[in-house]
């Protein structure tokens, strides 16, 4: 895909069975990195990715946790190194949606949405922090967001919530950690066609494609392409949210 | 006694790049330039090296080098 190399490094790519968490396990292993691959509950499609890792000859270990729990993030960072001994990379991919117009969203749906998508964000940078801390050689922390994060969406206040969350907490990190050339950023894909907006409805699909500049949705591998520049190159860029999104939003 | 101050200093040293002859027992955290997150970065060093928690509160009593011997002493 590019000339980025990751040889000798560890990633953790959080939610990495399907859609972009997928394709950026893939892309990291590709360019050399070990990879965590981490699931909730998809362990099935997990283990096609370790497989297909390991089919190109890139090394890859496979951790279950729910990013909502915080000692099962701690867990996984044991896990990894464990098995890597080191960490250099954090992709926080995991999300969820319960898609409802605000008159309708039950307040359960509302708080799983927080739980994984900021908290779960939380939880496994704040388990990976002390090793990169220690490691004393910097580190990349890439956290997916959303265009929705930026400007909102009509049916997903509770995911542009978490997701506008994700953006604050990225920045934050990026002022807390430039010191020691740990750099923090986020990605705001638009529409991407994964599992996640595969169910949308086709009128809404029609609407969101009539407003996208290239004319058709992404690709997860386009966004991967990105977590992967980030992730070896982007040495100067830090607190950044960068839009994937083909134009949606300018 | 003298083990403990000498095992801080030479943490000390280390996390923070500073010369270990230049650390006295009186030596302020403010003089040698350490931020709140070098502070953070010297605890995590001293709690693996003496096995211990250090709370919040008790990081903030820390200004000194002495007072971390004193409170590395009191929990030993």
């Amino acid at each position: 895909m590019t000339g980025y190399r990751l040889d000798g490094k560890t990633a953790i790519v959080t939610g990495a069975s399907r859609g972009i968490g997928r394709a950026a396990a893939l892309a990291l292993a590709r360019a050399g990195a070990a990879v965590v691959i981490n699931y909730a509950r998809s362990e099935e499609e997990a283990r096609e990715v370790l497989a297909e890792i390991e089919r190109f000859g890139g090394r890859g270990v496979l951790v279950q946790a729910d990013v909502t729990d915080y000692k099962a993030c701690e867990k996984m960072v044991q896990c990894a190194l464990d098995h890597f001994k080191r960490i250099d990379i954090l992709i926080n991919n995991a999300g969820i949606t319960r898609d409802n117009l605000l008159a309708r969203m039950k307040p359960q749906e509302w708080q799983e949405v927080l739980d994984t998508n900021l908290s779960g964000t939380f939880n496994c940078t704040r388990a990976v922090i002390k090793p990169l801390l220690k490691q004393k050689s910097g580190g990349r922390i890439i956290n997916i967001s959303s265009v929705v994060g930026l400007h909102g969406n009509s049916g997903q206040a509770n995911y542009a919530a978490a997701k506008g969350g994700v953006i604050a907490f990225t920045r934050a990190l990026a002022r807390e950690l430039g010191s020691r050339n740990i750099t923090v950023n986020a990605i705001a894909p638009g529409v991407i066609e994964t599992a996640m907006t595969a169910v949308l409805p086709q009128p809404v699909k029609e609407q969101m494609l009539s407003r996208i500049s290239l004319g058709r949705f992404g690709k997860p591998e386009e966004v991967a392409e990105v977590i992967l520049f980030l992730a070896a190159a982007g040495t100067y860029i830090t607190g950044q949210v960068i839009a994937v999104d083909g134009g949606i939003t300018m | 006694m003298v083990n403990i101050l000498e095992k801080v200093k030479k943490i000390i040293s280390e996390q923070l790049d500073v010369d270990e002859s230049s650390l006295t027992a009186e030596t302020t955290f403010e003089e040698i330039d350490a931020d709140s997150l070098d502070i953070v970065e010297l605890v995590m060093a001293l709690e693996e090296e003496f096995d211990l928690e250090i709370s919040d509160q008790e990081i903030e009593n820390i200004k000194t080098v002495g007072d971390v011997v004193n409170y590395i002493e009191s929990k030993l």
